[in-house]
């Protein structure tokens, strides 16, 4: 079980920087990019990969989010020999495919399947931004519609984790359109009655900001994450006035109404059993 | 107004001038010089049509853009009777980067909407150079549902370099506002015809781009980010524009090559804003028969194809 994670008893050691460097194997440690305090990485296991000192979410792989959050043993994943084509004939594509598929281990910049959490059968999409920055070209597209499609065909919900920085350039136009596919996948199970919950982790911006990550029946994200349509130098240069620091948080989003909720990542388990629990005893089941 | 001249188009101007000037000093001195002239103009139309047959990305990336090119509002008043323009998103404002209304087309009842572009620097700083905000996208989502409900087909032109990048629009959720008309437009059950008119910018086009037929003018562009936009990116140098024309595959040619559009709509040689009655009548004329042929569906047959549609955007393969 989840919680318990403010108990009074501290449960971190911070690592003076200079010491660290010197002394301790890198693979070991971990600097919290925002406060530079250095840390175990047992120890930012151990909190989800929140911060202890600043309460920084770093970003998590997809499969590092899956394990935190499916039972045991219970996720399978689907469609997950998909792999990008290069239909633009994009100079270099390949190869950084190729590059980014040795060092994430995963073929494209989302994984999706189904499992339980806390026992509540659901399907699942967990975008992942160490592969090409989550950007999403043709098979992050089919892979998000289908995995919708499964759900509308089994009857369970879906949750959606995105992390994106937006379209896939070397897919040119076929990229953008991927926005209209996955959208129009999310209104049939909508039609049909789906659940889908978005939750949105950094950074969500541009396409995939401006679709399915904005269409959940409940649009959640991860405190400080980025989340946005246009890029922060865009509009700046656009608007010739300097952004002040929170824009386009997680934070700045729900002030302006944006968002249901910013979900602690260690509150997260608990939210989303409960949201799956209300929705199961709910409708016309008598 | 004076005509823009673009690049390409030089050696087509110069020769224009040129017998322009023959003629005039025909009419003015006792010099026959008809046959020179009939030789120039024989010139003309061979240097005309390799100009404009042989147009590259680029070229068409600025016809696109050209400062004449007709807007949303002059196909709509070639194309429709009664148009009745209607405003506001009824939350927040009017955004006149968007138009919309009702028409009859051929007689029937129909939804239009569009992008609008301003005709000079006054009207474009009223219309924010047809770059919408969320209101924008609210008002269009309105009047949709409301066509919806009144069962008449949606046309939409599309127009627009992007979505404004501004700090009002991130606060008033526009990506939120591009999202919902994505989806919603996947789920109304009448004919939606979706014609590029001239630049298609990325989600901000696509905010009024989902539809049962996507047509666009020969010479318009669809792109998932600016060819300048494009190039800083990829090469961090947004002179190579012109390449990223070409290697992005933004035109119609190319968006019919990979299967994204059902029509390209030609153009009257030298561009749209030459003729806008004649280029309006091409429209007209793809736009009945989609309609015509769409107008044979039941809802559910509908929203079916177009969901067919989508779902087969996109290349991928399997490893193993
Ligand atoms: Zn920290």
């Amino acid at each position: 079980m989840l919680g318990n994670f403010f108990g009074k008893k501290k449960r971190y050691a911070t690592i003076p920087r200079e010491e660290a460097k010197q002394d301790i194997p890198e693979g070991l440690m971990k600097k919290c990019p925002q406060c530079k305090q250095i840390f175990y990485r047992k120890e930012l296991d151990n909190q989800l990969q929140v911060c202890p000192n600043c309460g920084h979410h770093h970003q998590l792989s997809s499969w590092e989010r899956i394990e935190m959050l499916f039972d045991q043993d219970s996720f399978a994943e689907w469609d997950k020999d998909m792999i990008s084509t290069n239909p633009l004939e994009f100079p270099g594509y390949q190869e950084k495919l190729e590059k980014d598929r040795l060092k994430t281990q995963i073929n494209e910049a989302v994984v999706t399947g189904k499992g339980t959490i806390n026992g509540y059968e659901t399907a699942v999409a967990v975008m992942d931004a160490r592969f090409r920055m989550g950007s999403m070209g043709s098979v992050v597209g089919e892979k998000i519609a289908r995995a919708v499609e499964y759900a509308k065909g089994e009857g369970i919900p879906i949750i959606i984790f995105t992390a994106s920085g937006g379209a896939r350039m070397q897919e040119g136009v076929l990229s953008l359109m991927q926005m209209t596919k996955t959208s129009v996948a999310l209104e049939r199970f909508s039609r049909a009655g789906g659940l889908m919950i978005s939750i949105m982790t950094h950074p969500t911006t541009g396409g995939v900001s401006a679709s399915f990550a904005s269409l959940g029946d409940y649009n959640f994200a991860e405190p400080g994450a980025l989340i946005g349509f246009a890029g922060r130098r865009i509009i700046e240069q656009t608007i010739r006035e300097k952004l002040p620091d929170d824009f386009q948080s997680a934070e700045f989003l729900l002030k302006h109404g944006q968002l249901d909720q910013v979900i602690h990542r260690h509150d997260l388990k608990n939210t989303l059993t409960t949201i799956l629990d209300i929705h199961q005893s709910g409708g016309d089941t008598e | 107004m004076n005509e823009q001249v673009l690049p390409f188009e030089e050696p087509v101007v110069e020769l224009k001038n040129k017998i322009a000037e023959l003629k005039k000093y025909t009419n003015e001195s006792d010099v026959d010089l008809s046959q020179e002239i009939e030789q120039l103009e024989n010139r003309l139309e061979k240097l005309e049509s390799e100009v404009y047959g042989n147009m590259q990305p680029w070229d068409r990336v600025q016809m696109a853009r050209h400062a004449n090119r007709p807007t949303t509002l002059d196909f709509i008043h070639e194309i429709f009777d009664d148009f009745l323009e209607m405003h506001g998103d009824r939350v927040y404002g009017d955004d006149e980067a968007i138009v919309g209304g009702i028409a009859k087309y051929r007689g029937k009842p129909v939804t239009v909407i569009g992008h609008q572009r301003g005709k000079d620097t006054k009207e474009n700083i009223r219309r924010n150079f047809g770059m919408p905000h969320p209101e924008g996208y609210r008002k269009a989502l309105r009047l949709m549902k409301q066509a919806d409900k009144f069962n008449r087909p949606i046309i939409c032109f599309i127009d627009t370099k992007g979505a404004y990048p501004g700090k009002a629009a991130e606060e008033r959720g526009q990506s939120e506002a591009i999202a919902r008309n994505l989806m919603e437009m996947a789920g109304l059950t009448v004919p939606i015809i979706c014609i590029v008119i001239g630049e298609g910018g990325s989600g901000g086009a696509l905010g009024l781009g989902v539809g049962d037929r996507i047509h666009m003018l020969e010479n318009s562009t669809y792109s998932v980010i600016s060819p300048e936009g494009a190039a800083a990116l990829l090469w961090k140098d947004s002179n190579l524009a012109q390449k990223a024309a070409e290697s992005m595959k933004i035109t119609s040619y190319d968006l019919k090559d990979l299967d994204i559009i059902d029509n390209i709509i030609p153009e009257i040689r030298g561009g749209a804003h030459r003729d806008v009655s004649e280029q309006a009548e091409k429209i007209d004329e793809v736009l009945h028969q989609s309609l015509e042929s769409l107008s044979k569906l039941s809802q559910e047959e509908l929203l079916e194809k177009r969901w067919e549609k989508y779902k087969r955007i996109g290349t991928y393969t399997f490893s193993s």
